[in-house]
C-alpha cells in the first residue's frame, strides 16, 4: 500500500495508511501518554489521556487511524493541561495510596503523576467506599485502585469465550466484576497475565511478594515515556 | 462488591419473588438463545418476575453461552432492569427539573406516606416499590409516573391515594385509575398534517432509483432532527455505498433528552408516517430490515404499535413485495431499551440493540460503515424519517420552501415548564424564542432551556435568536423557566445530577469530572464559593470536550451555559473579599465528642 503523508507537531512524516496515530508517533520518537491502551489489544479510547488535536479537533490517537494530510498536535499547553487534569481526576475519584501499594514504581498512573509534577489534585478527594474482592484463589481485585481502563476486560483469551472480567453498573458507580466461577481454577500464569495487564495496583497476585525492590522498579530510574522520547528516530 | 453482597442478601431475605425464576425456557426459546437479543430476554424476565435474580442470570448465561457476570454487565446498566425485586407494582416517579417545578415533591411524599416506604425501597410486604427515574417524556403533564409499564400523568394527592389503595387491593394496573397520556398537539404543521397517503409516498419512492431517492432528499436539504443536524442524504449515501452482508435501518426513538416528548406524540398520532419513512430509507440504502429502538418509558405503546405494524403488513405496506413491488421486501421490528439516556447516542443505541451495555463506540468506523452487528446501518430520528415520507410525497422543492435557507422544513418542539400551554408545536425553522414564548403563553420568563440539559440556557437578551441549525440548534426541547425559580438550585443542579446518573462511566472526564462540577456548584449554592471556583469550572470545559460522545461533551453545559449567560447569579453567591472559605467547621466537628466527654469546646476562636 502506498504511504501517506501526515504532519505531527509541524513536521511531515510518511506513514502507513490506517495505522493508529499513536503508533506512528511512537515510531518517530514522540511520546503521547496512555493509560487504557495496551500493546496488542484492541484500543478503546476511554481514559482520554492520549487526546491530541487532530485537524483542530480533540481526538484520542489510540483509536484514530492516520489518513493522508492529517495534521496532528500532540503536546500543546492545552493538551498537557487536559492530561494533567485527567491524572488528577483519577487520583481524586479513587483511593490511591502510593506508599502502601505493591505496584509503586511500576504503576503507570503514579508515573504519569510524576511526569505532570502533581503535588496534590486540584479536586477534593471523593474518598469512595470501595472493597477488595479476594474471592479468587490466585488474584485479588482492589477496587480502590482501579482506574476502570478496561484493559483486563479487553484482553480476552479468545473473543468467543465467555468473559472473565466485565464492567458492572454505570456512571460513577461503574466497577470491574470478575466471574468467580469461570476463574476458580486460574493458574499462576493467567494470574500473572491479569496482573501485568493492569496499569495500576488493582489486580494483584496472591501468595507472592515482589521481585524487584522499591527504588529499582520500572519507572524509578526511567520516567514514563523516556524510552520513546530518547530514541529520536526520524522516518 | 459490598453493593453486590447487600443486594444478594436482600434478595435471599425476600420471599416475595413469586415467580419461578428457573423456568425461563419459553422466553429463551422465543429469542433462540441469541445473545444479541439479551435486552429482550432481560426485559421479558423483568416483566415476568419483577426482577432478574441471580438465579435467573445463571440460567440466561448458560443458555446464551455468556459468563454470569457478562449478563449482569448488561443487566446492571439499565435503570428499569433490577437484580432485586421491585415489587408487584413498581412505581417510577419522574424526578426531572420540570416534574419538580410542577410539584413532584409533594406527590413523592404522598406516595411514601400512603405506601409506607421511602423512595428507593420496596414496601415490607414486597408489594409496592418506589423509585425515581429520569425524564419519562411527559413534561407537559407532570408530575407523572410509570407503574408496571403504564403511565399515570398529572398526579395529584387524591390520585396517588386512589392508586396506592388500588395497588394494596391488588387491582389490575388498568383499573387503578384511567391512564390518560395526552398528545397536546397545539400547533399542526406539515409533518403532523394528515395529508399524505402513505402507500402513495412509498410507491413514489419505489418508482425512482434508490440513488434518485437519496438525491431528492439531498435536494430537500433535510438534516437530522435528533439535534446534531447531520445531512440525511449524506448519511444514506455513505450507508448505501458501504459493503456488508446486510444493511439496516434504525429509527432512534430513545427520546431521552429531558423536556422532549414530540417523538412520543408522533408515535401516537402518526406512526404510519414514521414506518413509511423507514421503508423509504430501507429502499434507498438497500435494506430489508428496519428496527425501531424505542425507549422503555414508552413500553405502554407496544401493543398499539404492533397492531399498526400488523395492519400495515396486511395492507401490503410492509413485508414481502411492498406495495406490490416484486423483490422489494422490508419489515420492521421494535427493540426496547431498558432505561438509559446514553442509548440515544447512535452507537450506544446499536450496542444496546445488540444486547450489550449502552456504551458509545469509538469512531471511526461510523455506524453507516459498521453499525448493527457490524453491518452498514443508517440511524435516523423519528422526526427525520417522518419528514422523509412527506418529502417523497410532496417533493424536495415544497420542503425547501419551508424554514430557512440552512434549516429547511419544519420542527416539532416540545414546550414545557412555566407557561400556560405546554405541549407539542410544529413550527417552521426560523421562529425566534420570543415567537415561541408568545405562542405558549409564557410571562415573567427568567430563562429558556433550549435543546434540553445538553443544550443552551438562554437569557432574555437573546430571546430574539432563531431556532435553526445556524443559530439555536435544538432536538426539540424547550423548557420555560419563570422568574420565581432558583435557576442554579432548581434547574442547573438537577440537570447536572441527571448527567451523573446517565453517564455510561467509560470516559474519565465524564465519569469523574461531572461529579466535581456538581460539588463545586453545591459549594457555591451553599454560599462558600469564591471567584476562583467560577474560573475553574470554565477552565474544565476543555477536558469535557475531550470526552468520546455527546453526553460527555455536554455534561457540563448546564453549568457552563449559565455561567456564560447568567454569571450574575453565580457572582451574587460567592464571597468576593476572600479567595478561600474553609468548609470545615471545627466547632461542629468536635461537638459530639465534647458532649460525650462532658467538656465545653475551647477553641479560642482561632479556628473560625
Amino acid at each position: 500500500m502506498s504511504k501517506i503523508l501526515i504532519n505531527i507537531n509541524g513536521k511531515d512524516y510518511s506513514a502507513e495508511p490506517g495505522k493508529m496515530v499513536l503508533d506512528i508517533a511512537k515510531e518517530v520518537g514522540i511520546y503521547i501518554p496512555t493509560l487504557c491502551h495496551y500493546e496488542g489489544i484492541k484500543p478503546q479510547g476511554s481514559c482520554r489521556i492520549c487526546t491530541c488535536k487532530i485537524d483542530g479537533r480533540n481526538m484520542t490517537v489510540c483509536t484514530t487511524p492516520a489518513t493522508h494530510r492529517m495534521v496532528i498536535e500532540t503536546n500543546t499547553e492545552e493538551l498537557e493541561k487536559i492530561r494533567a487534569t485527567i491524572v488528577e481526576l483519577l487520583f481524586a475519584e479513587g483511593n490511591h495510596f502510593c506508599p502502601a501499594c505493591e505496584r509503586s514504581g511500576n504503576c503507570e498512573l503514579q508515573a504519569l503523576a510524576y511526569r505532570y509534577k502533581m503535588m496534590v489534585p486540584q479536586f477534593p478527594y471523593i474518598f469512595p467506599a470501595k472493597d477488595i474482592d479476594a474471592k479468587n484463589p490466585k488474584i485479588m481485585i482492589d477496587h480502590n485502585r482501579c482506574i476502570l481502563c478496561k484493559r483486563c476486560i479487553r484482553r480476552k483469551q479468545e473473543p468467543e469465550n465467555p468473559s472473565w472480567f466485565v464492567f458492572k453498573d454505570r456512571g460513577n458507580k461503574v466497577q470491574i466484576n470478575l466471574d468467580h466461577e469461570l476463574t476458580a481454577d486460574f493458574d499462576d500464569e493467567l494470574a500473572q497475565k491479569a496482573m501485568d495487564t493492569c496499569p495500576v495496583g488493582a489486580i494483584i497476585r496472591k501468595e507472592k511478594g515482589f521481585d524487584v525492590p522499591i527504588g529499582s522498579r520500572k519507572y524509578d530510574k526511567n520516567p514514563i515515556g523516556s524510552d520513546i522520547e530518547n530514541q529520536g528516530v526520524t522516518l | 462488591m459490598g453493593d453486590t453482597q447487600t443486594r444478594k442478601s436482600e434478595f435471599s431475605n425476600h420471599e416475595k419473588c413469586s415467580c419461578n425464576c428457573n423456568d425461563l425456557s419459553a422466553i429463551l426459546a422465543r429469542y433462540d438463545n441469541d445473545p444479541t437479543r439479551l435486552m429482550d430476554i432481560l426485559i421479558e424476565v423483568q416483566t415476568q418476575c419483577g426482577c432478574v435474580s441471580d438465579e435467573a442470570v445463571k440460567v440466561i448465561a448458560k443458555a446464551i453461552n455468556y459468563s454470569s457476570v457478562d449478563v449482569e454487565q448488561t443487566l446492571s446498566f439499565y435503570h428499569f432492569l433490577s437484580q432485586t425485586p421491585t415489587g408487584k407494582y413498581a412505581v417510577y416517579l419522574n424526578d426531572s427539573a420540570v416534574a419538580e417545578m410542577m410539584g413532584r415533591e409533594e406527590i413523592a411524599k404522598t406516595f411514601e406516606k400512603e405506601v409506607g416506604c421511602k423512595f428507593g425501597t420496596v414496601s415490607e410486604d414486597g408489594k409496592i416499590g418506589l423509585f425515581n427515574t429520569s425524564c419519562i417524556g411527559m413534561n407537559d403533564q407532570e408530575p407523572s409516573a410509570i407503574i408496571n409499564q403504564r403511565v399515570f400523568t398529572k398526579l395529584t394527592k387524591a390520585k396517588v391515594a386512589k392508586i396506592v389503595n388500588g395497588m394494596k387491593n391488588n387491582l389490575d394496573i388498568e383499573d387503578l385509575i384511567g391512564t390518560e397520556v395526552q398528545s397536546n398537539i397545539l400547533k399542526q404543521g406539515p409533518i403532523l398534517t394528515k395529508d399524505t397517503e402513505i402507500g402513495e409516498a412509498i410507491k413514489k419512492a419505489i418508482s425512482m432509483r434508490p440513488e434518485d431517492v437519496i438525491e431528492e432528499i439531498r435536494q430537500s436539504n433535510l438534516r437530522g432532527r435528533g439535534g446534531a443536524g447531520f445531512p440525511t442524504a449524506m448519511k444514506w449515501r455513505f450507508c448505501r455505498e458501504a459493503v456488508g452482508e446486510k444493511h439496516y435501518v434504525f429509527c432512534n426513538a430513545d427520546e431521552g433528552e429531558p423536556g422532549t416528548f414530540k417523538d412520543r406524540v408522533i408515535l401516537t398520532e402518526r406512526p404510519q408516517l414514521l414506518f413509511a419513512g423507514m421503508t423509504i430509507a430501507g429502499y434507498a440504502i438497500g435494506s430489508d430490515e428496519g428496527i425501531l429502538y424505542l425507549r422503555y418509558e414508552y413500553k405502554y405503546m407496544e401493543e398499539y404499535l404492533e397492531e399498526i405494524l400488523s395492519n400495515m403488513r396486511k395492507e401490503g405496506l410492509l413485508g414481502n413485495d411492498v406495495v406490490g413491488e416484486k423483490g422489494f421486501n422490508f419489515d420492521i421490528r421494535i427493540q426496547f431499551g431498558g432505561g438509559a439516556y446514553i442509548c440515544g447516542e447512535e452507537s450506544a443505541l446499536l450496542e444496546s440493540a445488540e444486547g450489550k451495555r449502552g456504551e458509545p463506540r469509538d469512531r471511526p468506523p461510523f455506524p453507516v460503515v459498521k453499525g448493527y452487528l457490524q453491518q452498514p446501518t443508517a440511524v435516523n430520528n423519528v422526526e427525520t424519517l417522518c419528514s422523509v415520507a412527506k418529502i417523497m410525497h410532496k417533493g424536495a422543492k415544497w420542503y425547501r420552501s419551508l424554514g430557512t435557507f440552512d434549516s429547511t422544513g419544519s420542527k416539532l418542539i416540545s414546550v414545557s415548564g412555566d407557561c400556560e400551554k405546554p405541549g407539542v408545536y410544529e413550527i417552521e425553522w426560523g421562529f425566534s424564542v420570543n415567537d415561541v414564548l408568545k405562542m405558549v403563553g409564557a410571562k415573567d420568563v427568567q430563562a429558556v432551556q433550549v435543546g434540553g440539559p445538553s443544550g443552551n440556557c438562554v437569557a432574555p437578551n437573546e430571546f430574539e435568536r432563531k431556532l435553526a441549525y445556524e443559530d439555536l440548534s435544538t432536538g426539540g426541547s424547550l423548557i420555560v423557566i419563570g422568574k420565581k425559580r432558583d435557576l442554579l438550585k432548581d434547574i442547573v443542579l438537577n440537570f447536572t445530577e441527571f448527567f451523573i446518573e446517565e453517564s455510561c462511566g467509560s470516559c474519565v472526564p465524564c465519569r469523574a469530572m461531572t461529579s466535581q462540577y456538581k460539588n463545586k456548584l453545591e459549594k457555591i449554592i451553599r454560599g462558600n464559593g469564591v471567584a476562583e471556583d467560577i474560573d475553574q469550572m470554565l477552565a474544565w470545559e476543555n477536558v469535557m470536550i475531550s470526552n468520546r460522545c455527546g453526553l460527555g461533551q455536554t455534561a457540563a453545559n448546564p453549568i457552563l451555559s449559565t455561567i456564560k449567560n447568567f454569571r450574575e447569579l453565580y457572582e451574587k453567591k460567592i464571597n468576593k473579599d476572600t479567595n478561600f472559605v474553609s468548609e470545615f467547621n471545627l466547632d461542629a466537628a468536635v461537638q459530639e465528642s465534647c458532649k460525650t466527654a462532658n467538656r465545653i469546646p475551647n477553641l479560642g476562636g482561632a479556628h473560625e
